[in-house]
């Protein structure tokens, strides 16, 4: 390891934090999902660096596993943002509180 | 040293940017500041002894990820285009661009000129993608074909989520 993994886990734990701050304060629906990319990239930090700190190849292969994750989700994620701008001409989360099931 | 003087100066990088992509109010702007924060975390990724998944970091989230976003933000057109903040980007929209980006290019040219020889040249640890390759495909091969039986999910849910709305109209226009 080339810094203590304390230090890398301070570092993804602010990433979190930012995209956590980010999903909660935003009220865009593009800035939402930017939020989690960004948690899910905190994860992936975090993953590497068990990686390289127990010398094992597996936490690599969990990353590669949460980025076909990630795609997936932005996947079927944007597809809900251009279906919700189509009914309502916005995107904005305080227009769908009126949602049922 | 420098790998360890590096990684820091990454990590200022990487939370740097993702400040930056989250106070936006342009979605455009954020998506870019992203990518420099996925970048650094990709050299990062490097320097941690994984050179497969810097590089796929960089293939797959910078170069299909964050450009499906770009594509669907310019596609809706949400971007603010008030007439106020139509003037020329200031000194305020430049600094932190030239800032993060100068670290970032200077970072990257450092670690291409590291002698490969030298202690400092690669990580003490790497998983090579032959190792890689072997423990993905013989360890973790049930995880392999879940991964793609749920990829095709998506592709599937995503296609009928976008042709929903034009078949129910389609089936208005009829009746």
């Amino acid at each position: 390891m080339i810094v203590p993994m304390e230090h890398l886990l301070i570092l993804a734990t602010l990433l979190f934090a930012l995209g956590l701050g980010c999903v909660l304060v935003r009220r865009n629906l593009i800035m939402i999902l930017i939020g989690v990319e960004i948690m899910i990239n905190s994860v992936g930090l975090v993953l590497v660096g068990a990686s390289a700190f127990w010398q094992q190849v597996d936490g690599q292969i969990m990353v590669l596993i949460l980025m076909a994750i990630t795609a997936a989700e932005v996947a079927i994620g944007l597809a809900l943002v251009v279906y919700l701008h189509q009914q309502k001409k916005s995107i904005d989360v305080g227009i769908f509180d009126e949602m049922r099931g | 040293m420098i790998a360890t003087l590096m990684f820091y100066l990454l990590g200022a990088v990487a939370l740097g940017a993702t400040v930056m992509a989250i106070i936006q109010r342009n979605p455009v702007y954020a998506v870019i500041y992203l990518v420099k924060s996925i970048f650094s975390l990709a050299l990062i990724f490097y320097l941690l002894g994984a050179p497969l998944i810097a590089a796929l970091q960089v293939i797959i989230y910078a170069g299909a990820i964050m450009v499906l976003f770009l594509f669907v933000v310019m596609m809706l057109e949400v971007t603010p285009t008030n007439a106020a903040t139509r003037t020329a980007p200031g000194w305020f929209h430049w600094g932190p661009v030239l800032l993060l980006a100068l670290t970032l290019v200077v970072l990257t040219l450092m670690l291409i000129g590291l002698d490969p020889a030298s202690a400092e040249g690669v990580p003490r640890w790497h998983a090579s993608p032959r190792d890689f390759g072997y423990a993905l495909f013989k360890e973790y091969a049930l995880a392999v074909k879940i991964i793609s039986f749920q990829l095709s999910f998506a592709a599937v849910g995503a296609f009928h989520v976008g042709t929903t709305e034009r078949r129910r109209a389609r089936q208005e226009d009829v009746s």
